[in-house]
């Protein structure tokens, strides 16, 4: 266990983004986000949740593939560049932790996505406890504890300082470069215990932590899809797709083309909601015309289909982004109550 | 020098020949620009095909595996890239990448049995590339039945292939329809179900159904009734997608991917998945 004085942070944080980018909760036009941090930025890590995840750090938002440009008549291709810059995201959650391994599942399997993976290899992830869970965090149903983050590093912010336990080689790694910042403590584990002492008992108070998953299986499947409560249920949706984008395992995406004239076409991909109506459209038709189909498609993946694929593991890691931010108070938990027959 | 070779980045493919096979259906045939094959794949298999700057699609591979010469692609004209397609000419340049999904059980279910192929429209264009498989390996399978339809004789898909080779391959018949009576047309009058029925197939054949989900729908009720049991029927799914490799979500059913675990499914294995195809 290492200690650095919450005092020194911005010089821990100055002397790490000199060799790698530095990803940070920044605080920018009220808001917290991640983003590349310099020393000009403000960096927030008292605010539980950013408003996105730090998805964008692995999987951004847009990103261009490759460029193509045709001249006479030939066309050539110029793939983009992969990643090969190392990078530290520092204070992501244990909820963002988690949906990290939920998006690996889908990136880095058969056939690897090599955007991803070069992001993820040269990534390295110091994650935060969450000292004040909200109401909104409903985390402990996924068997995450924000009380231990996990990643490379995981590190705890007292008062006046942050604990920091290296727990891979890409974390000792780091934990040696930023050395001169670090002081090794005897008394660390015992604050560190406390905290996660006190942190698991919110947790455990908090309304939304002892949610009822165990009608979401496979075998259910049928008897979820054909539920006559989405019909119920679905009818605020303003299909505005705020839910996809803060949450931290929704990983559709669309391609598209920017056409930039002289310098050719750039086919980038972009993330993509399946809350709209022509995420489903062919030139045959729409498999899913109606909201209901599509609400009722976010669930049941996150839900059911997803598991199904990777050894039960939800798609869902409570950070209860969706539950805060959808503008027509719809969201997982709601569904995950009535449909499990809570409610 | 890029250090990337993802799936998502295509080969370049030159167009080699065009074919006009209905006023709406165009054969596209592609090799490489060092005029070789693409690449190899089974039939039922797809590929992405692009224009930069106009859009990307998967299309069917309607060439068989046993042609070692070239990939051909049958593409409907129904939207804005299909559109463009249709305008190019013989050398112009596109973007392939491929093959995905998985194919026919050619080599496996299907080897030593009797087929019966019922295909709709541009629905002969997955089938296409399983008939020509079958015929150049003709003593894998048994007997060959297609029976084929379209809504008029100009919108019979490589109708001058059916005619000139198809039906002069030994132990193989054909049958075509078109919905309604047109003049010039001295075949079979009427829908592919209706026609199926008319036809009093043996049930000791593997059915491989391919067209319009309406005539899909159709199809294997005519075929249940007649005695098939669904294990016996493979269809393929036609949903939309952009990355072809199961990671975009679009084309996600139930616990599948449409162009991974895709696009050919036994119907029995497409009664397990929600109705949303």
């Amino acid at each position: 266990m290492y200690r650095v004085k919450k005092d020194r942070l911005t010089e821990l944080f100055t002397s790490v983004s000199k060799v790698q980018d530095l990803f940070l909760p920044l605080r920018k036009c009220d808001q917290t986000n991640y983003g590349l941090w310099t020393p000009e930025e403000t960096f927030d890590l008292d605010t539980l949740k950013t408003v996105k995840s730090a998805k964008d750090c692995f999987f951004p938002q847009s990103e261009v593939l490759y460029r193509c440009r045709k001249e006479d008549g030939k066309i050539s291709i110029d793939p983009q560049q992969l990643c090969d810059r190392p990078f530290v995201v520092f204070g992501m959650r244990a909820c963002d932790v988690k949906a990290v391994e939920v998006l690996d599942r889908v990136f880095l399997s058969d056939p690897v996505d090599s955007f991803y993976k070069a992001r993820r290899e040269h990534g390295t992830i110091v994650s935060m406890a969450c000292h004040e869970p909200e109401e909104t965090c409903f985390c402990r149903n996924f068997e995450i504890d924000p009380a231990a983050p996990g990643a490379d590093v995981e590190t705890w912010l007292t008062e006046d300082s942050l604990y920091w336990k290296p727990l891979t080689e890409k974390g000792e790694a780091l934990t040696a470069a930023a050395e001169e910042f670090l002081e090794k403590t005897e008394d660390g584990d015992k604050t560190v215990e406390e905290e996660q002492t006190a942190i698991r008992g919110i947790v455990e108070k908090l309304p939304l932590s002892h949610l009822d998953l165990s009608r979401f299986k496979q075998e259910n499947t049928m008897e979820l899809f054909d539920s006559p409560l989405w019909e119920e249920m679905y009818k605020p949706c303003l299909a505005c797709g705020t839910c996809t984008f803060v949450c931290p395992t929704c990983q559709c995406y669309d391609i598209r083309d920017f056409d930039a004239g002289k310098n050719g076409v750039q086919r980038y991909r972009c993330w993509d909601s399946c809350m709209y109506s022509d995420f489903t459209m062919m030139a045959h038709g729409n498999m899913r015309t109606s909201q209901m189909q599509r609400f009722r498609q976010r669930f049941m993946h996150k839900l059911v289909y997803y598991p199904a694929n990777n050894d039960g593991l939800y798609s869902c890691v409570g950070c209860g982004r969706c539950v805060s931010k959808c503008p027509a108070s719809l969201n997982i938990v709601k569904v995950i109550k009535k449909l499990g027959g809570e409610a | 020098m890029c250090n990337c070779t993802d799936t998502l980045i295509p080969q370049i493919g030159v167009i080699t020949d065009i074919r006009t096979e209905t006023p709406d259906v165009k054969t596209f045939r592609v090799v490489g620009r060092d005029g070789k094959k693409l690449f190899e794949h089974m039939p039922g298999q797809c590929a992405m095909v692009s224009v930069p700057g106009v859009g990307e699609a998967m299309f069917s591979i309607t060439s068989s595996p046993t042609n070692t010469e070239f990939q051909e692609f049958s593409i409907k004209r129904c939207g804005s890239l299909t559109d463009y397609l249709h305008d190019m000419t013989v050398g112009e340049e596109i973007t392939v990448r491929g093959p995905y999904g998985n194919a026919f059980p050619v080599e496996t279910a299907l080897k030593g049995q009797n087929l019966l192929f019922i295909a709709g429209g541009i629905g002969l264009a997955p089938l296409r590339s399983v008939i020509n498989y079958v015929r150049d390996k003709r003593e894998n399978y048994g007997t060959v039945d297609i029976l084929y339809g379209s809504r008029s004789m100009d919108d019979l898909v490589q109708l001058k292939e059916i005619q000139e080779e198809w039906m002069n391959t030994p132990g193989v018949n054909v049958h075509l329809t078109i919905d309604r009576e047109q003049e010039g047309w001295e075949g079979h009058v009427g829908f592919v179900p209706a026609y199926l029925k008319e036809l009093e197939f043996s049930t000791d054949k593997t059915v491989l159904v391919c067209g319009p989900p309406i005539m899909i729908k159709f199809t294997l009720a005519g075929l249940i009734e007649m005695g098939f049991d669904k294990t016996q029927v493979y269809t393929t799914l036609e949903l939309r997608m952009k990355c072809g490799v199961g990671k975009c979500g679009r084309c996600n059913i139930g616990s599948k991917y449409v162009c991974k675990d895709g696009p050919v499914f036994r119907c029995d294995e497409i009664d397990e998945l929600p109705p949303e195809y």
